[in-house]
């Protein structure tokens, strides 16, 4: 087919682009990701029984708004790493942020501790099931993030494959928030952050793969 | 300022996009640029006619994404001659190859037209796209050479013949052919034919809605066949 040829394919009959549409459709398979991950979180690992009380203290809200500000800036970058031509810019700042608060948090928490006890509290109880159950229950959210960023344009196929694998896994952690009874920074420091880059890592090593377009 | 003049300017794409990670494939063809347009030789002019070539390629395409079939049509052709002027000069060892990349290029900017925001400059989004397309072509080359040892059967030297993978690799009619009926339909009957797509679906049976899939999932898989095709 001559180059005219394809010119008049393409511009035949040329449908309005919607905006928005997809968006929409992002937004959607993001959030049945999201629910997927929260229904294998409480089959899987169920819902802390004191929830109730616990939601009541601001270091809880203080451990979920760290994987939820991670996402926020995942979302963002990823949707401007599908844009061609578009910068991340302050996402960067956004995903950065979250994970040096929680870094200086478990510093100072450590700090304060008796020399003794400072290795109990970066290993919790659960450290060697944290990082791994946080991968688990990316698997629903992370086939949702590549969709989304499928349905864009992206040309660093690593990065958004990397940050999408991040938005992925720190959906998935906001899920975990709901399960898992760790409450020092210093362990989310460590556990958390280490659950959450395991699929980000994946998605990288997919992203040259499933991005093509 | 007639149009050609604004559009060879515009054919080293020369907007300073954010994303232009390699100023050489800027630098490059906008010296070739100066060579043949005396007129650019100064900076803040040829500036001037960049903005000009820009604006004017913008607004068709805004008009195209509002499904205004003669302004798209016209932007495609203004960007198919920077796109020859640009792969020219990027790739002169692979002449015969620049019709199908830029062909490729044309699908990729039509699959990915939702993507672009009327409040970015156009140039550094085409830019963007054209210059994926040229790495992933880079790749594709340095793979197939890679495996082509010459020394190793010199039948094969001889039976690839120069013009032959320009035609045979990229003839995006037969791959036309490849697609399942709900999406090579709906292409014929829309895109080639030119009816709308109340008629495609009543010709085909689709719904509506399943036409205008039809069309946006097959030009993706066409793109996809293309890029598979070694």
């Amino acid at each position: 087919m001559k180059t005219d040829d394809l010119i008049g394919l393409l511009s035949n009959q040329v449908t309005r682009v919607e905006r928005g549409a997809v968006a929409r459709r992002i937004a959607s398979t993001l959030a049945l990701g999201a629910l997927g991950s929260v229904i294998l979180m409480s089959v899987v690992f169920g819902v802390r029984h004191d929830l109730a009380s616990v939601a009541r203290t601001a270091i809880f809200w203080a451990k979920l708004a760290y994987p939820s500000v991670i996402a926020v800036g995942a979302l963002l970058a990823v949707m401007r790493l599908g844009r061609p031509g578009a910068r991340p810019g302050y996402a960067w700042a956004l995903i950065a942020l979250p994970f040096v608060a929680v870094w200086a948090g478990g510093l100072f928490v450590l700090d304060a501790a008796p020399p003794g006890e400072r290795l109990s509290l970066v290993l919790g109880h659960t450290w060697h099931t944290c990082p791994f159950n946080i991968a688990l229950l990316s698997v629903p959210t992370f086939p949702a993030a590549f969709l989304a960023v499928r349905s864009l344009a992206p040309t660093q196929l690593r990065l958004a494959g990397a940050v999408a694998g991040l938005l992925a896994s720190s959906m998935a952690t906001i899920a975990y928030c709901l399960h898992c009874p760790e409450m020092s920074p210093a362990f989310w420091s460590v556990w958390y952050a280490l659950g959450m880059w395991i699929p980000a890592a994946i998605g990288a090593w997919l992203g040259e793969r499933l991005l093509r377009w | 300022m007639d149009e050609d003049r604004a559009i060879v300017a515009l054919a080293g794409f020369g907007h300073a996009g954010p994303i232009n990670e390699e100023p050489g494939v800027l630098l490059a063809a906008t010296a070739a640029e100066r060579e043949h347009e005396p007129s650019s030789r100064h900076p803040a002019k040829r500036g001037t006619v960049v903005q000009e070539a820009e604006s004017r390629l913008k607004a068709l395409f805004v008009r195209g994404l509002d499904g205004d079939a003669d302004a798209y049509r016209s932007f495609l052709q203004a960007l198919t001659r920077h796109l020859r002027g640009f792969l020219r000069r990027r790739i002169p060892q692979y002449r015969d190859d620049v019709e199908d990349l830029v062909q490729e290029v044309l699908l990729a900017v039509h699959n990915a037209r939702h993507t672009y925001r009327p409040d970015e400059p156009l140039t550094a989004w085409l830019h963007a796209i054209a210059r994926y397309k040229l790495m992933d072509f880079y790749r594709a080359r340095s793979h197939r050479e890679s495996l082509n040892d010459p020394l190793d059967d010199y039948a094969e030297l001889l039976a690839d013949t120069d013009d032959e993978p320009a035609h045979a690799r990229h003839d995006i009619a037969k791959l036309l052919d490849r697609l399942p009926d709900k999406q090579r339909l709906p292409i014929v009957h829309m895109k080639l034919e030119g009816l709308s797509v109340t008629e495609t679906a009543r010709i085909t049976g689709l719904s509506e809605s399943a036409v205008k899939v039809g069309v946006h999932r097959g030009l993706k898989a066409l793109a996809a066949l293309i890029r598979g095709t070694p």
